[in-house]
């Protein structure tokens, strides 16, 4: 394979596979709010891609503040970001679950379109407070560059810390919905409703704070995803498909299929991505998913639950 | 007489609603509007068949689809595909290093035609290909989905994947479909200057012509024992299955049947506006299309011209003088249709629109008991 | 597995269907005539909707079979089993509430089922004829131009029952058609049922004793997926089993 001798291509397939990693914890983190929330409510959020510009830009706006008024807290104030972008973009859903969501459980496919117009008035939301323009923040010092192991081998440290971001955030979110008495009633409600609500739970909460988690977690990811890129008013919109696939493909109804889903997605595209062009392996990935999907439509990894 | 008064009309209401449509587009605004204008009205026509299509799809027969877009856009590339054809003559194109091919293909340095290009010479080929790749690709994609009894928010989804697929596909093979930018530069069909406004104005009329033609095929299924099984199966798809009927059919032939009608759309889109590109194909301009449907009223095939129209002079308009407020507007709009005003406007103009045709009707009987002593007068007896 | 060549209109032997390890229907025998009203009666959760939901289509059986009129109806798909001549009637009224009685009808009328055939369905007097004597049976005549979601429950019931009975099934399948009706319309119900059980048979899931007994020719009790007993009503009334499972929960 043209000229690369066996120790540049073992390098190549690791950054390969590292890309391919970094890649999966960021679809995996923008699925676990979807996945909360679709797959645990059956609520299509199609909004979601903006609550992670939420918190995309709650980090650039801490970043400018710190920048301008305390430097010296520069290399702290990220993990800071990352709590207020967890609170704000859940916060944000909160207030949409209850003026909005709530009115629509029925019906699924007017959530759909009801979100898309939340998506609609947020993005111009961005453009009109932020700019129509990308911005990004300056990241903290121990952000930057990359680590090292050997020569050839170049791992981005934003990369990894993403990685490690997606790793606490899953386990989390797992220890939450299956250890948690509060996951409980989450779960509860999901499965029965009615009895759900007989046993005492208060189900329209449980509804608005897990639509508020989700939403979260999608704050979380749009702090992570600054690392990454740049954001802008209609960042959201680029990755919203993907985030539903991931969903879907992993069955909606489980955090491990979601996992499972992310990753094998993620690392089918960058694999593809070393031997074709870009937008064909984003082609041919999405088609063998829907390919897929339509024989499973379940989904490839879902669990077996008779409804 | 009959059958055309209920069938195809939809009777007394239906016919006086397409009555009106028909004089508003064929006769009045040509009347008022300036050739540009009327263009401009032309291209929002070409979209209201993606909104009629999807009152058959979505408001009849229950099925969202988020990807009309693929359709309107296979239409609108197949038509431009002739057209850019016969717009890369070898005499236009001598400055290329590769004449007779399109200019986006000799920038790529692409040196022949592809093979899917060369049908495209013969306008009867391009005209049976608008209306049946669609169609088969509808088949295909519904047949799959369908038969799995795949349907609400996942048929939704996928079609948006799809719509995905194909918008990233046109978009990164450049050299064979025009890219981002689309096949541009389209200036005759067959020898005649359709950038002339004489072919422009008869376009319109052509479009006028199909979108009508489109609406009274509608009806014609919608007012069939089809349309009450549409109905039917939206609601209680089970038992439609344990009558006896193979739903999954029904639902791929209306698929189908949107496809092609969104299809032609397309191809009407790329005959007046002259170009076509991905930006008509993917998943915000199919969203698009279903708001257009559902603020004219999703179960009325009127109603969706109206829709159609409404946002895009409005988007126009707006866009003009404030264009932040428009994405709000729209925004709104989608949260409203679907908490306030699920049947759009035909919806409102059914429940209320009495309150004004009661004051037309006040005012006529008045008119008529004027007229009534000299009509009298004149027959001899009473009425 | 039992092949057998019957004269009996439905004959289901040794029907089993598990789902993860329990089986909601136990090598279950069933047989019932022309001619028959055969009643199906069990407490709760007994497999009784599972039989029906076995015999229409709608779930798959783990193994056994089921022969109507001699043809094998596991193999096919529910619209399929239909157009053999298996009507079935939902718990809870399954009619089309957006559609008039008529339509509700026509729509079921078994002609045109295809694509094609219902873009080409036109309402003929022989249509019309045929919907106008079933209204009149399911004692809906004057109610034709009404939209059904407006009917009472009871007389959503018989709608469903007129849509079932102008497809002329020679089974007619109905789970626990009287549910929820006054006393009155079940003296209609069972009059009804009794008059349409001619030249026909009618399979029916039910509770209420007392409507039990004024319709049933053959009744079966089911328990926890098997058979408990089955014969003629008085017989079965007598059985000790059967009353300790009814009196004893």
């Amino acid at each position: 394979m043209g000229g690369y001798t066996y120790n540049e291509l073992g390098s190549i397939f690791a950054m390969q596979g590292f890309a391919g990693i970094s890649l999966f914890s960021v679809l995996l983190l923008m699925a676990l709010g979807l996945a909360i929330i679709f797959g645990q409510m059956g609520v299509i959020n199609m909004a979601h891609g903006e609550f992670m510009a939420v918190g995309a830009y709650m980090t650039y706006l801490l970043a400018t503040i710190t920048e301008q008024y305390f430097p010296s807290f520069m290399p702290y104030y990220f993990i800071f970001a990352i709590i207020v972008a967890f609170f704000v973009a859940g916060f944000l859903g909160y207030l949409a679950e209850f003026a909005l969501i709530r009115h629509l459980y029925k019906r699924p496919l007017d959530t759909l379109l009801a979100t898309w117009g939340l998506s609609l008035i947020m993005q111009q939301s961005f453009r009109s407070i932020f700019g129509a323009r990308e911005v990004s923040p300056t990241l903290p010092e121990w952000l930057l560059g990359s680590y090292q192991p050997i020569e050839t081998i170049d791992i981005p440290l934003n990369g990894m810390f993403v990685l490690a971001l997606t790793a606490v955030v899953t386990l989390g979110v797992f220890y939450l919905l299956h250890k948690s008495s509060w996951g409980l009633q989450v779960r509860a409600t999901t499965q029965n409703r009615l009895m759900s609500g007989a046993v005492g739970i208060n189900t329209k909460k449980v509804d608005r704070y897990t639509f508020a988690l989700g939403c979260g977690i999608a704050g979380i990811a749009g702090a992570a995803f600054t690392t990454i890129a740049s954001t802008g008013p209609t960042t959201g919109t680029l990755y919203i498909v993907d985030t539903f696939m991931v969903v879907v493909f992993g069955g909606a109804a489980s955090l491990l299929g979601t996992i499972a889903s992310a990753f094998s997605i993620a690392q089918a595209q960058s694999i593809l991505e070393f031997f074709i062009s870009g937008s064909m392996a984003k082609v041919y990935t999405l088609l063998a998913l829907v390919l897929i999907l339509m024989f499973k439509p379940e989904g490839l990894f879902a669990s077996k639950v008779r409804r | 007489m009959t059958f055309v008064y209920q069938k195809l009309m939809g009777g007394k209401n239906g016919l006086t609603g397409f009555i009106i449509l028909a004089a508003l587009i064929l006769v009045v605004f040509p009347m008022f509007l300036d050739s540009f204008r009327l263009n401009l009205l032309g291209k929002y026509l070409t979209y209201a068949f993606a909104a009629v299509s999807l009152v058959l799809l979505w408001g009849y027969s229950g099925t969202l689809s988020l990807g009309q877009g693929i359709f309107f856009g296979l239409g609108g590339y197949a038509m431009a595909m002739f057209l850019k054809l016969e717009a890369s003559s070898p005499e236009n194109t001598a400055i290329q290093s590769t004449p007779g091919i399109p200019d986006f293909m000799d920038w790529n340095q692409i040196t022949s035609l592809p093979w899917f290009w060369e049908p495209f010479n013969s306008f009867t080929f391009t005209l049976i290909a608008i209306l049946v790749v669609p169609a088969v690709f509808a088949y295909l994609i519904g047949a799959a989905m369908f038969k799995r009894r795949v349907g609400g928010v996942y048929f939704a989804i996928i079609t948006q994947v799809i719509a995905v697929i194909l918008t990233v596909l046109i978009v990164g093979q450049q050299g064979f479909t025009g890219g981002i930018n689309g096949i541009t530069d389209l200036r005759t069909l067959n020898g005649w200057d359709i950038t002339s406004d004489s072919a422009k104005n008869i376009f319109y009329y052509i479009n006028c012509f199909l979108l009508l033609g489109v609406i009274i095929v509608s009806r014609y299924i919608l007012t069939s024992k089809f349309g009450s099984l549409l109905l039917a199966m939206r609601d209680k798809e089970d038992r439609v299955r344990f009558s006896g009927y193979d739903v999954a059919n029904f639902k791929i032939f209306i698929f189908c049947l949107a496809a092609v009608i969104s299809a032609i759309g397309g191809a009407m889109f790329t005959l007046q506006v002259g170009f076509m590109s991905p930006s008509f194909v993917g998943i915000v301009p199919s969203i698009e299309m279903v708001i257009f449907a559902a603020v004219g009223g999703r179960m009325s095939l009127i109603g969706a011209v109206y829709g159609t129209l409404l946002i895009n002079f409005g988007k126009t308009a707006f866009s003009e003088s404030f264009p932040e407020v428009w994405l709000f507007l729209m925004g709104g709009l989608f949260i409203a249709v679907v908490m306030f005003f699920p049947h759009g406007l035909a919806g409102l103009w059914q429940d209320y629109g009495h309150h004004i045709t009661n004051k037309f009707s006040f005012i006529i009987n008045g008119f008529n008991k004027l007229k009534a002593p000299l009509i009298r007068k004149k027959v001899g007896e009473v009425k | 597995m039992i092949t057998t060549n019957t004269d009996f209109t439905l004959a289901v032997e040794d029907l089993t269907v598990s789902f993860d390890g329990f089986k909601a229907v136990d090598s279950l025998n069933l047989y019932v005539d022309k001619n028959e009203l055969h009643v199906v009666i069990g407490p709760n959760g007994a497999g009784k909707t599972t039989v029906l939901d076995l015999i229409c289509g709608k779930t798959k059986s783990t193994s056994g079979s089921i022969k109507f009129l001699n043809k094998e109806l596991t193999k096919l798909s529910e619209h399929e089993i239909v157009r053999e001549g298996v009507g079935r009637k939902f718990q809870t009224p399954s009619i089309y509430e957006n559609l008039s009685v008529l339509e509700n009808l026509e729509v079921s009328y078994p002609y045109g089922r295809g694509v094609l055939g219902s873009l080409m369905f036109k309402r003929t007097e022989k249509v019309l004829h045929k919907i106008h004597e079933i209204a009149k049976e399911i004692m809906l005549y004057d109610q034709l131009e009404v939209e059904a979601g407006l009917l009472s429950h009871g007389q959503k019931q018989w709608l469903e029952i007129g849509m079932l009975l102008i497809q002329d099934p020679q089974l007619l399948m109905l789970d626990e058609p009287v549910a929820g009706m006054s006393v009155k319309e079940r003296e209609q119900t069972a009059e009804l049922l009794n008059k349409i059980s001619k030249g026909r048979s009618v399979l029916v899931i039910e509770h209420d004793m007392e409507f039990v007994e004024r319709i049933a020719d053959k009744v079966t009790v089911l328990h926890q997926g098997k058979i408990l007993a089955a014969g003629y009503m008085k017989d079965v009334q007598k059985d000790p089993n059967v009353i300790e499972v009814y009196l004893g929960h």
